[in-house]
């Protein structure tokens, strides 16, 4: 299925604001589910500078800076993507008590690592409540993929989507005690959960279709930015990922911008500027099916 | 009695034995004396000159070396949750000696292991195959908060990873060496060592002994050259600076005295910026580029947009630079990673396998409890065992966090037992064997006394190869427990002499003698931030003396009149008032904060700042500080006041008579005179006010110092027209408005903008009208509304200033 996606961030300083520089994970990277047909990312004002690279985990990143005072910015990402079938699906991940063993087995520090997945992040370190409620969701000789679905189902019974109740700096352990939150909390707080019995997992943020297909309901998360999990299932499996705030794998309706150990690691925009004034940012995403 | 500081002269004839005391305990090295009790050759001619001195004249010696530390102005910051807290250099004065055979052995093991750990690093930011191959655990590496990904991939400027390296030493009791810790990240001490040294040698002169210590100047030159050639490859005019964490730093001392020392600059993160991937200082001539920093501020914290997002210490964009290869670091960032206890564990094995060879001096053996076979060895000899957190950076006496010792837990709150603790924590654990330290002499009120020590060593990369600080700087456990243990906080620090045979040459900074043209060095940028912070520091410095005049004129008023309504009296009792200044108390705290900001902007430069000056400022901090307790209303307060002015003016005159005349001192002379222009506007508009009450005038005259030169100009009673006149349109009284602008004008001529393309530039447009106005003035011109003007006046020109130069 092609997709056509726009996305409008936008931003606005109560005082101009001298010295500013962003880093951005905004525009989408091809890959064996995704292959990426045209992407423009364009910034108003014009940047005085702008690099692109690719960080550690393989995200396409922009560093973007103004040499001049600017009081907003606007970044608006413009892509087709086709987001590919995914292939037969089957569970060859190991038990869940023999995941141990098979990360030790495991060498190398590439980017797919597993080992980068597993301890605390700056984000997501382990907590007492919340393995306690992933173990709780287990029963004995599950698959790893079976007990990443179980807690996944779990956590979206347990959790309320309540785009008011958190903030992008609202912790796993607040979203977690106060029993709702975004997507963003829903995937901290799983990843919390997998970590905490031994499964590595990370943070995927993109896009996820607006409208679904007719007959189906229209999905929560789908009027920003998305963000859902990926666990690692074993060295035959890899990594698969799951969907928390909608119950579900991310399929065919999801398109991938950047993955990392949590939400620090793909921050859509993240600024530094030296102003004395506030700020105000709104966010708007559409994707819809190409016409063609 | 004999002179205590005069030379030994005399063949040594000992007056006291203070040996007599100093039994090391057995099993143990010692530094003093060898294996059969005798004293080691090293130090004949140290105790022989303590052996011909008394008590007393010891006792005088050590404190010369301390009123040194303390003119110096030398201190750190012991708990870093108490920013404020000062502590006094922990000087152990008799030093630790080693013959420079002993230190030649010890320099080579150690260049084989700096040069191992470059080649670590790079394979940690490069290719990984340590890793990779197993040599390294991943999640050991991928778990460890110092490995910073961003870096992966991105090359150093100049090929190295690593130019100063710290390690800490300690001897076995069978009388060799073994490493505790790797100083990677950001070594502090050396600056220390210095004044280690300057300090002890106002205790020991002797020219015998000292003309045979190897010398640390060189090592400094030898470093200051490797780091400005790293800077010159980054292209013409790209300079090197220290950056660092800011004044609530432990060692932020010794930094300003290393970048004093080095004539380098001291930068904060906010000092810089990035600009199309060059790292640029902010400076009142706009931005300089910089081509090499040496930082102080650990790697996490350096670049808020691409490490650590909540850093306030960082510079944004310092990643992309160094991605761009335009800026070099000594060290690398991620460099940290190197320090983390359990890599301990796998250094011996990682030399055989990179370098081919063993490691040349060991380090202590360590065993990482993510590895079963490792853990059940740990568990089983946990009673020779130091356990603790296996990511830490800390040295393996520096226990924090959950610890176990010889089989024991330290500290409370842990259940189970230690096997239980290992099982269930595994890779996060690491146990070291709990090592025995030498010994060496101290000072232990009127004995000498073994205590355990370490020694750190300094160690810099150079065009000819790793160049080693000779001595400087040992670490001296707190009790005669020769265990690690005794060398947590709260020990001393003392000189090291490397003690050649014959005389070492002397050594210092100087540059070598110049081939070709004498070229002269160009006095250096100034940073905005530290133009801002001489800038303020001259306006709160002038605020505290306005404030001390008008308080002592209320005092001197106080004690002249016992009626308490006196309108003098309530008029200035008001003004002070709406200064924020308490009239009811003689030292009020409007006064010690005026003080207290100015000292505050000081301690941001104090790079910048003469030691007198630093210590004229405390002083009067300090004097203020105790006559808020003491000082009773009336003549008393204002004799007070009078002590203060004379401190505040010794602090002026520090600065007129020696203060380099550098874009510094003129923001810092602006500063004042803007606000002294300011203060004497607010001034005459209270007092010089014909509807103000009979003696007003006197107090305007008085609280500008002009009594005198009033009574000899006019010979009349004051009235508003000669008080004004005096105080508002006198270009030769530095007490009116018209010689305060001028000197703005003039200030303001030599800094940066002045010229516009032919024409005056921002600052100067604004004052020259200022000036014209008042010198062709009359008094009766000056009205009210005049005078409310030039106020507004003075607070636009600070908004230029600041708008142009200081942000």
């Amino acid at each position: 299925m092609i997709y056509d996606i726009r996305l409008v961030i936008d931003y606005a300083y109560a005082a101009p604001s001298d010295g500013v520089r962003t880093i951005l994970r905004l525009i989408p990277q091809g890959d064996a589910a995704q292959s990426v047909h045209s992407a423009l990312l364009t910034i108003d004002p014009p940047p005085d500078e702008r690099r692109d690279f690719t960080d550690f985990f393989g995200n396409v990143t922009t560093t973007v800076g103004w040499h001049h005072p600017v009081t907003a910015i606007t970044y608006s990402l413009q892509t087709r993507i086709d987001r590919l079938p995914d292939p037969p699906f089957l569970d060859l991940s190991p038990p869940l008590a023999a995941l141990a063993a098979t990360l030790a087995a495991q060498q190398g520090l590439d980017p797919l690592s597993p080992h980068h997945f597993s301890g605390a992040s700056a984000r997501v370190a382990p907590l007492e409540e919340v393995t306690d409620f992933a173990r709780d969701c287990l029963s004995p000789g599950m698959t790893v993929f079976q007990a990443v679905q179980a807690i996944g189902q779990a956590l979206h019974r347990r959790l309320e989507f309540d785009a008011a109740a958190t903030t992008v700096d609202t912790t796993p352990a607040e979203a977690f005690a106060q029993g709702r939150g975004v997507c963003q909390d829903f995937a901290h707080v799983m990843i919390a959960a997998l970590r905490g019995i031994g499964v590595p997992a990370g943070y995927v943020s993109g896009f996820l279709r607006t409208f679904p297909p007719p007959g189906q309901p229209r999905l929560e998360g789908a009027d920003a930015m998305h963000a859902w999990v990926q666990a690692w299932c074993g060295p035959e499996m890899g990594w698969v990922e799951f969907d928390p705030t909608n119950d579900q794998m991310a399929g065919p309706d999801y398109v991938t911008v950047a993955r990392g150990r949590d939400y620090g690691d793909v921050l859509p925009v993240h600024g530094v500027l030296r102003s004395a004034g506030g700020q105000t940012s709104g966010q708007s995403v559409d994707m819809v099916p190409a016409e063609e | 009695m004999a002179d205590p500081l005069s030379p030994l002269t005399v063949p040594p004839q000992a007056v006291a034995d203070y040996l007599s005391g100093y039994h090391p305990a057995p099993g143990v090295a010692d530094e003093l004396f060898d294996t059969e009790g005798h004293i080691r050759p090293v130090w004949a001619d140290l105790v022989a000159t303590l052996h011909q001195l008394t008590p007393e004249q010891i006792a005088a010696r050590f404190e010369q070396g301390n009123q040194y530390l303390r003119d110096a102005g030398v201190y750190f910051r012991q708990y870093s949750n108490d920013p404020l807290q000062e502590r006094d250099w922990p000087l152990s004065h008799i030093p630790v000696i080693l013959h420079e055979s002993e230190w030649a052995g010890i320099c080579d093991a150690l260049a084989q292991r700096a040069d191992l750990l470059e080649l670590v690093m790079a394979d940690l930011y490069g290719p990984g195959r340590l890793v990779s191959e197993g040599h390294l655990p991943a999640d050991l590496i991928a778990g460890s908060r110092e490995w910073l990904r961003p870096m992966v991939g991105i090359a150093p400027v100049g090929g190295h990873f690593l130019h100063l390296l710290a390690f800490e030493i300690g001897r076995s009791p069978d009388g060799s060496w073994f490493v505790l810790g790797d100083r990677t990240q950001a070594p502090s001490g050396a600056g220390f060592a210095l004044e280690n040294r300057m300090a002890t040698g106002r205790i020991f002169p002797e020219r015998v002994t000292r003309a045979r210590i190897q010398r640390l100047a060189g090592f400094f030159g030898a470093f200051r050259d490797a780091i400005n050639g790293l800077a010159r490859a980054q292209g013409r005019g790209s300079g090197a600076a220290i950056l660092t964490p800011g004044i609530s730093n432990d060692t932020y001392w010794e930094q300003t005295y290393i970048a004093r020392y080095l004539g380098m600059m001291l930068l904060e993160g906010e000092d810089l910026l990035v600009e199309n991937g060059r790292a640029m200082v902010r400076t009142i001539d706009g931005p300089q580029p910089l081509g090499v920093l040496w930082r102080r501020v650990d790697g996490s914290f350096a670049d808020p947009l691409e490490l650590d997002g909540a850093s306030r210490i960082g510079t944004p964009g310092m990643v992309e630079a160094l991605r761009q290869g335009r800026l070099g670091l000594v060290n690398a960032l991620g460099s940290g990673v190197l320090e983390m206890r359990a890599m301990l564990a796998f250094l011996p094995r990682i030399s055989k396998i990179l370098t081919g060879a063993p490691l040349a001096m060991p380090n202590i053996a360590t065993w990482w409890c993510g590895g079963e076979a490792e853990r059940a060895h740990v568990r089983d000899n946990a009673a020779q065992m130091l356990i603790g957190p296996a990511f830490s950076c800390d040295l393996p006496f520096d226990l924090g966090g959950a610890s176990a010792l010889g089989g024991t837990f330290r500290g409370d709150g842990r259940h189970g037992t230690i096997a239980e603790w290992l099982e269930a924590q595994a890779g996060q654990l690491v146990g070291q064997e709990a090592v025995t330290l030498s010994t060496t002499p101290v000072w232990d009120e009127g004995r000498i006394q073994p205590r355990p020590m370490t020694v750190r060593v300094f160690a810099a990369r150079t065009a000819q190869g790793w160049r080693f600080m000779p001595g400087g700087y040992a670490r001296i456990g707190k009790s005669g427990d020769a265990t690690a243990l005794a060398m947590q906080r709260g020990g001393s620090v003392a000189d090291v002499w490397i003690l050649s045979d014959q005389d070492v040459p002397e050594e210092t900074l100087a540059p070598p003698p110049q081939v070709g043209e004498f070229q002269r060095q160009s006095p250096g940028i100034l940073p905005s931030r530290a133009a801002d912070n001489l800038f303020w520091l001259g306006r709160y410095v002038e605020r505290g003396e306005d404030v001390i005049r008008l308080i002592r004129a209320l005092h001197l008023r106080l004690a002249g009149t016992d009626n308490t309504a006196d309108p003098l009296l309530t008029g200035l009792r008001t003004y002070l008032t709406e200064l924020g200044v308490d009239p009811d108390l003689p030292v009020p705290a409007g006064l010690l904060q005026r003080i207290a900001t100015a000292r505050g902007c000081a301690a941001q430069v104090r790079d910048r700042f003469s030691v007198d000056g630093w210590a004229a400022l405390g002083d009067l901090e300090r004097t203020a500080q105790g006559m808020a307790a003491t000082a009773r209303p009336g003549d008393d307060t204002a004799r007070a006041m009078s002590v203060l002015l004379r401190k505040m003016a010794g602090f002026s005159g520090l600065v007129h008579e020696n203060m380099y005349r550098f874009a510094g001192w003129r923001f810092l002379s602006f500063g004042r005179a803007l606000e002294r222009a300011d203060a004497l506007a607010a001034l005459l508009l209270r007092f010089a006010d014909i509807a103000a009450p009979v003696g007003s005038f006197d107090i305007a005259v008085e609280v500008a110092d002009s009594v005198i030169t009033h009574q000899r100009r006019y010979r009349v009673e004051t009235g508003r027209d000669t008080v004004v006149d005096l105080l508002a349109l006198d270009a030769d009284n530095p007490r009116a408005i018209l010689f305060q602008i001028r000197r703005l004008r003039a200030l303001a001529e030599d800094l940066p903008g002045a010229d516009d393309h032919g024409r005056p530039g921002p600052l100067l447009t604004a004052l020259l009208p200022l000036e014209a106005e008042l010198r062709v003035a009359l008094p009766d011109d000056l009205t009210a509304e005049r005078l409310t003007a030039i106020r507004a006046g003075l607070q636009n020109l600070s908004e230029i200033l600041t708008a142009s130069c200081l942000r």
